[in-house]
């Protein structure tokens, strides 16, 4: 068991906060940089995917997990940022800069969605994200001299300072230093003030107020940096995958997100991950599990979307925490051994009160 | 004349949307949360509806009456299960995890093999029939949506008006913890608002499937009724159907008027419009919380 003595205010906000992170995250850096030495090529694709969608799932956990507001449309700003990418790479622009414009114009269309979103709240809220993630997919599949409409786009190789980043493992590198890179600036922004103010008006908008935080303000900024974080992600997404279309930025891929969110914990950066590393290995997972199946299970269709359903609806019962609420048991149990009580992390219960009514 | 045609084809079109609105607003406002899977539900009940008729080969109406019954069972058994554990919970939880019985839902459908993944057509006595009037040709498959409606909201509107059970319901989604102190059975009653729900969603179900087809997918129209009930107002049973009108109607003349690609977002835009101007919707009550 480790007690931390804290002799400093500045201990309070420090990233690492003993050694054993240091260590760990050390380790992990270093596993990640010996990735592909270590697993096949496909697995590396794979971890490059899983990269990919813990940064756009940062920019949602950001966004739903830390301020409170959530997104059905994300995917929408996923799409803006890969076609950004797209359009601009194409013509020829370098990828550091073409990248920088998509989190820009992303972070544009995010401070557009968030201006109704002022005004929003809850369900209502999520309804208007949905709508604007429908009209922008139809955007993409109509605005063809852009985007190429239904029949896709293809996206070149990024290139960085004269030299062609090529799929594998030079593009895994350069996925993992964004990464790395999107990760330290949500965790500072988590311990700035800014980040403070994010929570405090999830935990409660009216007393966030009183406490002098201007919500317009900071609701946008959420919104802005959450939709910049799912534009960097969809540029990569979209050199990843070479060849984009309108329909991978549909409501589904946005059910997706959210599902990646809740099911890696919600309010916790180490969610973005581990709901990623979910959303992409369960598929895979699901394959291998097919050749133990009967057929007349294996190869229905629906598999997959009942596997997610069950999943999210397992969690959602008895983990609310998600993956990371799972973890957080587990290293309490060790911690306290043999001291750990069933009640420690029991959920609050309240009674539901209209807002409809003065 | 072919303009009032396609406001009668768009009022039809709208009804639909304005019976799966009812369904979310009916649960939103018993137990302030919103079902994801509705369209699901419908699904499932045009499915159920199809295997009684088809594979039992029962009479229509017993078929329809059985349906629907069948799925007031299922929304009570779904609450039963699934949404009372976690009572008390935060809505978007909730939310959630509708959204995952409606990913379980569609994907075991698409499981029963042969019947899941392929789309068939409801025999129902009233197929391809229609009237003229005049020079206008009534289509009775759009003319039995559009009475279906209005006499189910007429009966639900009278529910909630005049019964003690709707009055409960209106009295627990406002404050369950008062409602629970005045001796209303709050966890029963949100039971039957499901069941009630997924009633209705049968009906929208049955009453859909002779004009699309049935299929898998057809609970995505669920989708197009979000705009509805928000147009109507969320917490507001007329308004579900008036927005479902008026986004069916707003589709159908985009359609008619507008370039290509119009009608499919018309919905989205209109409920965009919409929160931005009146975040309450046409018939909703005031959002404001007292500290």
């Amino acid at each position: 068991m480790r007690f931390i003595f804290k002799t400093d205010y500045a201990q309070d906000i420090r990233l690492a906060k003993h050694g054993g992170h240091v260590f760990w995250y050390s380790a992990l850096v270093l596993l990640m940089l010996a990735a592909p030495w270590i697993v096949s090529e496909y697995w590396l694709a794979q971890v490059t995917f899983i990269l990919i969608y813990a940064v756009v799932g940062l920019g949602l956990m950001l966004l739903s997990g830390f301020t409170g507001q959530f997104s059905l449309g994300h995917a929408a700003f996923l799409g803006v940022g890969a076609y950004t990418q797209a359009a601009l790479t194409g013509a020829g622009v370098p990828f550091p800069v073409a990248l920088a414009a998509a989190a820009g114009v992303s972070a544009l269309v995010g401070v557009i969605v968030g201006l109704p979103a002022l005004r929003l709240k809850g369900i209502y809220l999520g309804i208007a994200t949905l709508a604007f993630g429908f009209i922008v997919e139809e955007v993409f599949a109509r605005w063809e001299s852009v985007t190429g409409g239904n029949a896709g786009k293809h996206v070149k190789d990024p290139s960085l300072f004269g030299w062609t980043v090529e799929s594998g493992e030079p593009f895994y590198y350069l996925c993992l230093v964004i990464t790395v890179l999107a990760t330290l600036g949500i965790l500072n922004l988590l311990r700035s003030p800014t980040g403070r103010a994010f929570v405090a008006i999830r935990d409660s908008e009216i007393s966030a107020q009183s406490m002098g935080i201007h919500l317009a303000r900071f609701k946008t900024l959420s919104f802005a940096i959450s939709a910049a974080l799912a534009g960097i992600g969809g540029a990569l997404y979209a050199h990843k995958l070479k060849f984009i279309s309108p329909d991978q930025f549909g409501v589904l891929q946005s059910i997706d997100l959210i599902l990646m969110i809740v099911i890696g914990g919600l309010g916790s950066v180490h969610g973005a991950f581990l709901g990623a590393i979910f959303l992409i290995t369960m598929p895979q997972v699901i394959a291998l599990a097919k050749d133990h199946l009967p057929d007349a299970i294996a190869l229905a269709p629906g598999l997959q979307g009942v596997v997610y359903g069950s999943v999210l609806i397992a969690f959602v019962l008895f983990e609310p925490l998600g993956l990371y609420g799972r973890w957080l048991k587990l290293r309490t149990w060790f911690q306290l051994f043999p001291f750990y009580r069933r009640g420690m992390f029991r959920r609050q219960k309240s009674f539901q009160k209209s807002e409809r009514l003065k | 004349m072919q303009l009032l045609q396609i406001i009668i084809s768009g009022i039809a079109q709208g009804c639909i949307y304005g019976l799966i609105a009812l369904g979310f607003v009916l649960i939103y406002k018993a137990t302030e949360t919103v079902n994801f899977a509705q369209g699901e539900l419908m699904m499932l009940g045009a499915f159920c509806g199809l295997g009684l008729m088809t594979l039992l080969g029962f009479p229509f109406w017993l078929a329809v009456l059985s349906a629907i019954a069948a799925m007031a069972l299922f929304g009570i058994a779904l609450e039963r299960v699934v949404i009372r554990p976690i009572l008390g919970q935060p809505a978007f939880s909730i939310v959630m995890l509708t959204i995952g019985i409606g990913y379980v839902t569609r994907g075991l459908i698409t499981m029963i093999p042969t019947i899941g993944t392929e789309t068939h057509t409801l025999p129902v006595p009233y197929k391809d029939h229609a009237w003229s009037v005049g020079a206008l040709v009534l289509n009775v498959e759009q003319m039995v949506v559009i009475a279906a409606t209005a006499l189910l909201s007429a009966l639900l509107y009278a529910m909630f008006r005049f019964t003690k059970l709707g009055i409960a319901m209106q009295a627990s989604s406002q404050n369950q913890l008062a409602a629970y102190y005045m001796g209303i059975p709050v966890r029963r009653l949100n039971g039957l608002v499901w069941g009630l729900a997924a009633a209705v969603a049968a009906v929208a179900g049955l009453l859909l499937a002779p004009i699309t087809f049935v299929h898998g997918n057809m609970g995505f129209i669920g989708l197009k009724a979000f705009p509805a009930a928000v147009v109507g107002g969320f917490g507001s049973l007329p308004g579900a159907i008036v927005g479902g009108i008026v986004i069916g109607l707003v589709e159908a003349l985009s359609g008619f008027y507008l370039p290509e690609g119009f009608k499919d977002v018309a919905a989205y835009v209109v409920v965009l419009i919409m929160l931005v101007v009146r975040p309450n919707g046409l018939f909703g009550e005031k959002l404001r919380k007292k500290v």
